[in-house]
Order: structure tokens, then sequence, then C-alpha cells
């Protein structure tokens, strides 16, 4: 019985002491995740809230719908319509040249993918406004492209590569294009060799086992990158103003001409919370998209 | 499906200044388990990739059933392997991995599915088909492993350490159910290993390989009780080894003549005694058994036994088992001993083979 006794006491005093540590744990929790707290409140959510709030009243500073509906005229919605478009094919170029950037950076020796990596990675150090500019000097009439292409006889005439949307979809490209490289490149990396070993084992080609193995094992890592440059296009103004000289409504470029031209603060905003909630849409989506297909091991 | 011969001839193969195999040359019989065992960096695994089609030798041949290999690709092979961690395809179900090699093939669905069924009965998997890889436990991604290698009935299965990432009990059971699975199959199989015992379990004959090159090829038996050089015999069991120098007609250990029961495969100057715990006698006939003295320096309880550790001259040391079953006090440590070696338990091997 004395046994049974001095096994039980000590067990009843451990369990408020574990209590007070647990306690303890949850308060300096709270303490130190505070900071991080305040500022993503300070810089986030208070601007926003204001913005939404903005776009309540209009132009005499009365609370209307009116910078929603606006927001049906045709002028707008093709101009949605425009931004939908731009980042649809600026995204899916970004895959046929990135993929296969990606795949060989994976299967390099790791030297050779460090200094391949270094020219990925290289727009990143250079300003978007620098590398536009040059697309400028580039794209245009007597720009050296097509100088070159009228000297080799190839045309009689300059082609239009700039102030429209070709101009803004290769400039948008250029820039875009780490984004979807590095998640897919991450991805590609962590795809273990050894099973394509296995599928030609099995018998596939190295095409089949590209097809049937590597390709699904990448998806992952692709949607990801679709999803960031996907998103990072829809808001993306610097590229659409400079190269699409005006032509390319874009979704960005009508906030600014909002502020910039007209001063409506309250249309500027309206616009802005539709372009937050549809881009907090297609990430919840992907997100979603993604968890289910990481539960089921990669597969799509 | 052919016979399963395979005959490997004066394969070399170098990475820089490094010779992985120099110089291999290897006949695998129909139906025959042979085991490649060395230690790492032995070139055991190098060999097995250029059977299966991975890595192409500098120079040499590979005949599989009288039909050059050497430059055929991997997916042409038509060989089984199972892969060091399965390399199993994350991205899909058990059944789906084991049938991939039937879909490439072109087989019907009907067949693919009683064939798929069959192969995972064998493993048994059966139950467990429609699991992502993700949930399987090491034992069971083995046993898929191996459902997706014999899956299309291949006349040669290769194995790259299959068991090394298993437990000590589950690795002594799969080495079982692989025997069994084999003598049922009866498909030729190259197994690659560093541990001599599975070597020993499971193989009809094991090739030792050290620094690229075929050191003996033999039966299990003949690998461990006939050793062709110390390297051999030190991979094999718990080996200790005692100099022993040429002296006339015979060798000498310790200034006493040694006794053995069939001349020696080494015949240089000076060799060396094979001692082994399990060989060792606690008593032994002067007349006609080798007589080994020293001192009791440790022991150890083992469970089974204890091992008991002696020191003897010149710094060397051998142990010998007590399992209470020979008639003889468990000794204390400092105590003199008394060991003996039946000439048949005396084999002397040179440094290198002759």
């Amino acid at each position: 019985m004395t046994v049974m006794v001095q096994e039980v006491k000590p067990a009843i005093i451990n369990n408020s002491l574990l209590q007070r540590s647990r306690s303890l744990q949850g308060i300096s929790f709270i303490g130190l995740s505070l900071p991080a707290a305040m500022l993503v409140a300070a810089v986030l959510i208070i601007p926003f809230s204001w913005l939404a709030w903005l776009s309540l009243f209009d132009a005499t500073g009365n609370l209307s719908t009116e910078n929603y509906v606006r927001l049906l005229r045709p002028a707008y919605v093709e101009s949605f319509l425009t931004t939908f478009k731009v980042a649809g094919l600026v995204t899916a170029i970004c895959v046929l040249l990135g993929y296969p950037v990606a795949y060989l950076l994976s299967q390099l020796p790791q030297r050779a993918a460090q200094i391949l990596m270094v020219f990925v990675i290289l727009p990143f150090w250079t300003s978007v406004l620098v590398r536009t500019y040059a697309w400028l000097v580039l794209l245009q009439r007597q720009g050296i492209i097509n100088q070159w292409l009228l000297s080799s006889g190839l045309i009689s005439e300059p082609l239009p590569l700039v102030h429209n949307m070709t101009g803004t979809v290769i400039g948008m490209v250029h820039v875009m294009l780490p984004f979807l490289i590095l998640p897919l490149y991450a991805s590609m990396k962590a795809i273990d060799p050894v099973l394509l070993r296995a599928a030609a084992n099995c018998g596939a080609s190295p095409a089949q086992a590209f097809r049937q193995v590597f390709l699904p094992l990448s998806l992952s890592g692709l949607s990801a990158g679709i999803a960031l440059t996907f998103v990072l296009c829809l808001g993306f103004y610097l590229t659409p103003a400079l190269l699409g000289g005006g032509r390319v409504a874009m979704w960005s470029t009508q906030i600014a001409d909002m502020v910039a031209k007209f001063a409506n603060w309250g249309a500027a905003s309206a616009l802005s919370v539709v372009l937050l909630i549809v881009t907090g849409a297609i990430l919840g989506g992907v997100n979603r998209f993604m968890r289910v297909s990481n539960a089921w091991g990669g597969k799509p | 499906m052919g016979a399963g011969k395979v005959s490997i001839r004066h394969v070399h193969k170098a990475y820089g200044a490094f010779k992985a195999l120099d110089g291999i040359s290897l006949d695998i019989q129909p139906g025959e388990f042979l085991t490649l065992l060395g230690p790492s960096g032995s070139g055991k695994t190098t060999l097995l990739n250029i059977i299966a089609g991975f890595e192409r030798p500098d120079s040499g041949s590979l005949m599989v059933d009288e039909v050059e290999f050497i430059t055929r690709p991997p997916h042409k092979r038509d060989l089984g392997m199972v892969f060091q961690n399965y390399a199993l395809f994350p991205h899909m179900d058990v059944f789906d991995n084991v049938a991939y090699p039937l879909k490439l093939r072109g087989i019907d669905r009907a067949s693919i599915r009683s064939r798929v069924m069959g192969a995972l009965e064998t493993v048994h998997m059966d139950k467990l088909a429609a699991r992502r890889i993700g949930e399987l436990s090491g034992g069971q991604r083995q046993r898929v492993a191996l459902a997706r290698a014999i899956v299309f009935e291949p006349r040669i299965l290769l194995m790259d350490e299959p068991l090394s990432a298993l437990d000590k009990n589950l690795r002594e059971h799969m080495q079982m159910e692989l025997k069994r699975l084999h003598n049922r199959l009866g498909m030729t199989t190259v197994y690659v290993t560093h541990d001599q015992q599975e070597a020993l379990t499971m193989s009809d004959r094991i090739a030792v390989l050290d620094r690229g090159k075929v050191i003996q090829l033999d039966t299990p038996q003949n690998i461990y009780d006939h050793p062709n050089c110390k390297f051999v015999a030190g991979f094999m069991g718990e080996t200790r080894f005692l100099p022993v120098e040429r002296r006339d007609s015979g060798y000498h250990l310790d200034s006493r003549s040694l006794r053995l029961a069939s001349e020696p495969l080494h015949r240089g100057a000076n060799g060396w005694l094979i001692v082994r715990p399990e060989r060792l006698r606690w008593a032994g006939n002067a007349q006609r058994d080798n007589r080994i003295s020293g001192k009791v320096m440790d022991i150890v309880y083992r469970g089974d036994s204890h091992l008991v550790s002696i020191s003897l001259a010149g710094d060397h040391e051998i142990s010998i088992r007590h399992t209470g079953s020979e008639g003889k006090e468990l000794p204390v440590p400092g105590q003199d001993l008394e060991l003996w070696l039946t000439p048949e338990a005396s084999v002397v091997v040179g440094d290198a083979i002759q």
C-alpha cells in the first residue's frame, strides 16, 4: 500500500507543474507573435479596410454603390477581360518556355546547374523599369529586331512590336519567367532520379518515362508556378503601361488612370477591391487543388 | 521467356582514375541465385547497373541467353529489378505500380488485373492493392517493389540491397521469403548485398568482390569454410587471424606444428590461421587437435551464450562462445585457458589470392 501512495503523490504534483508550464508556453507564444501581428495589421489590414471603405463613396462624398455599378460599363468589362487574356497568355508562354529550362536545370550536374541558374535569377537583380525600357529599344520601329529583319529581307515594312499587345506580352514574359521556373525547378529537383530508372526497367522508353512518371510528379511545382505567375500578371502595371503604349487597357492601368488623370479615389478603390477579391479567389482555389493533389501523393 | 543465362566477360568500368570494375568475368547459370557480396566501393552495384543497362562499361561483353546486351537500352532488356529504396511511383497506388510494366507491354485490362493480383498475392499484398505508396510501411513497400519486378515474369531478377532499409527481424523474415519465392518461380536472380549473413542464407553461389575484382566465386559453404584469402575470410563470420609461419613442410603456430586436415589453398611463406568463435572447442585431443592457449580478458553476456575474449601472446585476440552445454565452468577474467581447434576446422589463408 505504501508503495502505491508514493507512486501516486508525485504524479499529482507533476500535473499542476505541467499545467503551469503549458499556460506559460501559451503566454510566451502570444507575446512573441504580437509584434508580427501588429505589423500585419498596420501595413495590410488597416490600408485594405480603408481602401474598401473609400470605394463606397462617390465623387461628392455620399455613400453609394456608384463605383461598383460603373464597373459594369463595357470599357471596364473589356479591360477586365483583357487583363485575364494577357495574364493567361503570358502564363501559357512562360510554361512553354520555362518547363524545358527548369527540366534542363534539374537534370544538369550541380555545378553547371548553378551557373545556368544565375542567368535565370539575373533579371531579378535588374530593375523592371530598366528591363522594360531595354525592350522598348529592341522592339521599336527602328529597333534592332526590326532593322535586322528588314536588312535580311524577311520583311519589307517594320513589324509593330511595341505599343500594343505583342510588346506587352513579350515584356511581361521576360519579367515573369523566373517566377514560374523557380518553384518548378524546386519540385523537379525533389523527384528521385531512381524513379526514372525504375520506369525504364519496367519497360518505359525515355519519352514514356517522362510522360508517365516525371511529368505527373512535377505538376505540383508547375501549378504553384502558374498560380504565382498568373496572379502577379493580374496586378502588373509597369510593363503594360510602357510597352502597351496606352493601347492595352489592363485593370492596373485603369486604376492608375483613375487616380492620376481623374483623381477619383473612390473609383480606383473599387477597381482595387475587385482585383484583390479575384486574386484571393484564384489563390484559394489553387491552394485547395494543390492540397488535394498532395494528399493523393502529387497526382493531379 | 528464355532460360536466363548471363555471361559477363572482361568488363571494365572506370570513373576518372577510380576503377569501379577491373576486368570482371562471371557466368550465371539459368535459375541460379547468385549474390554479389562486397564492401562499399567494391563495384557490386556498378556491375548490377551494367546488367540492368543503367551504366555502360568501358569495355567487355554481357551476354544474356547468347544475345549481346551491352549496348541495349534498359527498357528493352526485360529484366526485373528491385531497387534499394524500392523506387515505387508515389503518384500511383499499389495496383498501378505493379500494373505499370504490363501496361507498357500493351497487355489487355483483364489479364493485367489477374496477373497483378496474382503477383500481389505472391507477396501477400493483395489486400492492400488500392493503397497509396505513402501509406505503406517499409516492409510493405519492399513487397510491392518485388511484385512489380516479377509481374511480367522476367527471366532475370536483379536486386540491389533490397532488405537494407528494413529492421533486423523483418530482414531475416524477408530473406526466407525471397529464398522460397526464388525456389518457386525459378528465375535467375542476381542479388547485391554487403551483408555476409544475407549472402550465406540465400545464395546458390556467392561472388565476393573487392576493388572491382571477383576475389572468390563459390558456394556459400565453400566461401565460408575454405576462403581463398584473408579478405574473404575476414568478410565472413566473426573472424580473427593468428599469424602462422611456414617451416619445412608445414605451418607453425607459436613454434608448435599446425595440424591441417587438407593441404591449404595458400602456398606462400607465411599465412594466417582463421579462428572463429563457433569453430573453437573447449576440450580437445592433444595428439590430434591444435592447441591455443591464452588468458581470459573479459566475458560478455549475449543472451544465448557468453562471449569469452581471450588474449594470446603477441597481442592477438580471439573469442569463443560459452553456452553452458560444454561441461566446462564459465571462466573468470584473468584465468589461463587452453582452447582447441580440430584439423578440419583449421584453415590457413594468405594475404592475397595465389
